[in-house]
């Protein structure tokens, strides 16, 4: 549908603010700590001019929501890890591409709609981000929620809308994932010096993914979303989204260089900090038959088909 | 122990006396959150402007609104499902939250300015109950919270003055890391220990549960969204689910109807995965009265059912 857009680099980063909030507390929250700082610092040292974040602590119900406020200021405090302290933030967004990325949507199907709204709640997972990522809002950003109801085609489609303004703006973008790997925290309150992942079982299968990463065959975790789902995820939600985004809008591939710079527990759950940078060589020993989505039709009405 | 009365005459004065009666609930009621209502009442709190809509649901609220007027009471406790916590259950613990609540869903529908009180000592002493019990638990402290929008949109409907503190209790997500009976388990231990919490605090409490019957979405909005004609149920069995429950509650089988839950929750997404009914009901000893009905009603396709219980055969009443 459009040319391809420069992609300089894709980030995956845990959604949980113990790095932001509490990187002395443990050594491994220390670690993820460092590592964003590392990304922060090659994000500086590159031309990106956009930081475009999925974050599947952004839910939303009405499609596909992207927040278009130029100065969002706010006190954000998580619901769970409250006691870490409170996360004050004054971000600088890229309206323009906001409302392109909605028309970009709309051209592919999707239900979408911008938000600016003074007191918007902004997630704690894209506060985290944009607060290690880019403190000085040195680069605009924008954020993209994760449609509660959304399975893999409408993600497929929602990142190639996400090229389609890039392309279209000529934006050189840092492409940003929020998310865990396994998901699953200990219900109880541990002393931060214990943490530790919450199964054997989620810590490897987190180190197989993490592998996976550092090939760069990103499509290959793509493809793979729905069995890491059912082996490493709490069903929140219908399915492990956050692959399938990143692919379609970095590019359907596995022609990555991959780096994971941290990979550590965040209170039981699976936070890894990894890197993909577009390269040239291609890895990989699998091939695929599901289909490819270029427009997204929406529900298929299995459920009022057939009804008396 | 011998004394003066004020009447002057020797009595006896019965240590007993002093003691502190014991606190009761006084109405549970069942109080879905969905922004919209909010918006259509035009308050002054909220920043949108609506031409109405959601009358079903907004009537019912005002007729119940009316009836807590009547009731004797000293606070207002709110088990909601859009304060999530998978650490935990957590309680409200500071005395006031002044603040905007924006609706991350619906932030053209909801941007609501608001000051509410909270009955510390109540939550406190729930907290510790709770924490008896063996439940996990946190005192939430932190100034810059959010008060989520559940708790203010029931509290609103139900008692547009604000003139009564709250307390909120959040929605540990034992659905989504175990299972719907796992939740009913341990919703039900939260329940029981929430009303030894409120006979020893001598208070009398209204519970209110937030959340709608059946829940899914449409993931389409009107461009009005208070047009009517647009508005109805999802689907056919999300209807039939939900008419299942509003008639067993209005039987008294609450036993019953809490035992099926898990399998409500299944087959329509039901909010009630959050907690809040069986919650509730439990608080309540399972009642086996019939419940006030004071509407039903789909917003964006979801289910929604105001109900009330009242403990007290007197004052109970047929609404619907
Ligand atoms: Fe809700």
């Amino acid at each position: 549908m459009s040319e391809d857009p420069e992609i300089v680099m894709g980030l995956y980063v845990p959604p949980h603010p113990h790095p932001l909030l509490a990187p002395d507390q443990n050594e491994g929250w220390g670690r993820l700590r460092d590592a964003f700082d590392v990304c922060r610092q090659r994000i500086e040292e590159s031309d990106a001019d956009l930081i475009l974040i999925y974050s599947t602590t952004w839910p939303s119900i009405v499609g596909h929501q992207i927040q278009a406020h130029p100065k969002p200021v706010f006190t954000h405090v998580d619901d769970d890890f409250h006691f870490l302290g409170s996360m004050p933030y004054e971000f600088s967004m890229d309206t323009e591409y906001a409302n392109e990325f909605r028309d970009a949507c709309e051209a592919r199907g999707l239900q979408s709609r911008t938000v600016s709204y003074d007191g918007f709640p902004i997630d704690t997972g894209s506060v985290v981000a944009l607060k290690l990522l880019n403190p000085d809002n040195r680069i605009p950003a924008c954020i993209v929620s994760s449609n509660v109801y959304s399975n893999r085609a409408e993600q497929i489609v929602l990142g190639k809308a996400a090229r389609d303004a890039m392309s279209k703006l000529g934006r050189k973008a840092v492409v940003v994932v929020v998310a865990s790997l396994s998901n699953r925290m200990f219900t109880e309150y541990i002393d931060p010096s214990e943490d530790r992942i919450h199964s054997p079982k989620d810590d490897e299968w987190n180190r197989k993914i993490l592998e996976f990463f550092s090939d760069g065959r990103l499509e290959d975790i793509s493809q793979l979303s729905r069995e890491i789902q059912g082996q490493v995820r709490v069903s929140k939600v219908v399915a492990y989204k956050p692959a399938w985004w990143m692919a379609s809008t970095m590019g359907q591939h596995n022609n990555y260089d991959g780096e994971v710079l941290a990979y550590e527990a965040l209170h039981g759950a699976g936070g890894a900090v990894i890197q993909l940078t577009p390269s040239a060589g291609s890895i990989g020993d699998k091939e695929f038959d599901e289909d490819d989505v270029e427009y997204y039709h929406g529900d298929r009405d299995v459920l009022g088909k057939g009804a008396i | 122990m011998k004394a003066t009365g004020p009447s002057g005459r020797f009595s006896l004065d019965w240590s007993v006396s002093r003691v502190m009666a014991k606190g009761e609930i006084v109405l549970g009621c069942l109080a879905p959150h969905p922004p919209h209502v909010v918006y259509a009442e035009n308050p002054e709190q909220n920043e949108p402007f609506a031409e109405g809509g959601w009358e079903a649901l907004r009537w019912g609220y005002h007729r119940l609104a009316r009836k807590l007027k009547t009731i004797d009471y000293d606070c207002i406790v709110t088990l909601t499902p859009h304060w999530q916590t998978y650490v935990g259950t957590h309680f409200l613990g500071l005395e006031r939250f002044q603040n905007i609540s924006v609706d991350p869903i619906f932030p053209n529908l909801f941007r609501f300015h608001h000051d509410i009180k909270v009955d510390v000592e109540l939550s406190e002493l729930m907290c510790e109950e709770a924490a008896e019990a063996g439940i996990v638990t946190k005192m939430m402290r932190n100034p810059d919270f959010r008060v989520d929008y559940g708790t203010i949109v029931s509290c609103h409907m139900m008692n547009p003055d604000w003139d009564k503190p709250v307390v909120t209790i959040s929605s540990n997500r034992s659905t989504h890391y175990y299972s719907n009976e796992v939740m009913n388990d341990q919703a039900t231990a939260l329940g029981e220990a929430v009303l030894k919490a409120i006979e020893k605090s001598g208070k009398k409490v209204v519970l209110v549960a937030s959340h709608s019957l059946s829940h899914r979405h449409f993931v389409t909005e009107a461009p009005l969204p208070e047009d009517m004609s647009r508005e109805h149920i999802y689907n056919h069995s999300q209807y039939v689910w939900d008419m299942k429950a509003i008639d067993m509650m209005r039987k008294g089988e609450m036993r019953e109807l809490i035992d099926i839950l898990p399998e409500m929750i299944e087959q329509t997404m039901a909010e009630a995965e959050g907690g809040g009914l069986t919650w509730m009901m439990a608080a309540m000893g399972m009642p086996d009265y019939p419940a006030e009905i004071y509407g039903y009603q789909s917003v964006i396709g979801t289910g929604n059912a105001i109900a009330a219980w009242d403990p007290n055969e007197t004052t109970r009443e047929i609404v619907l």
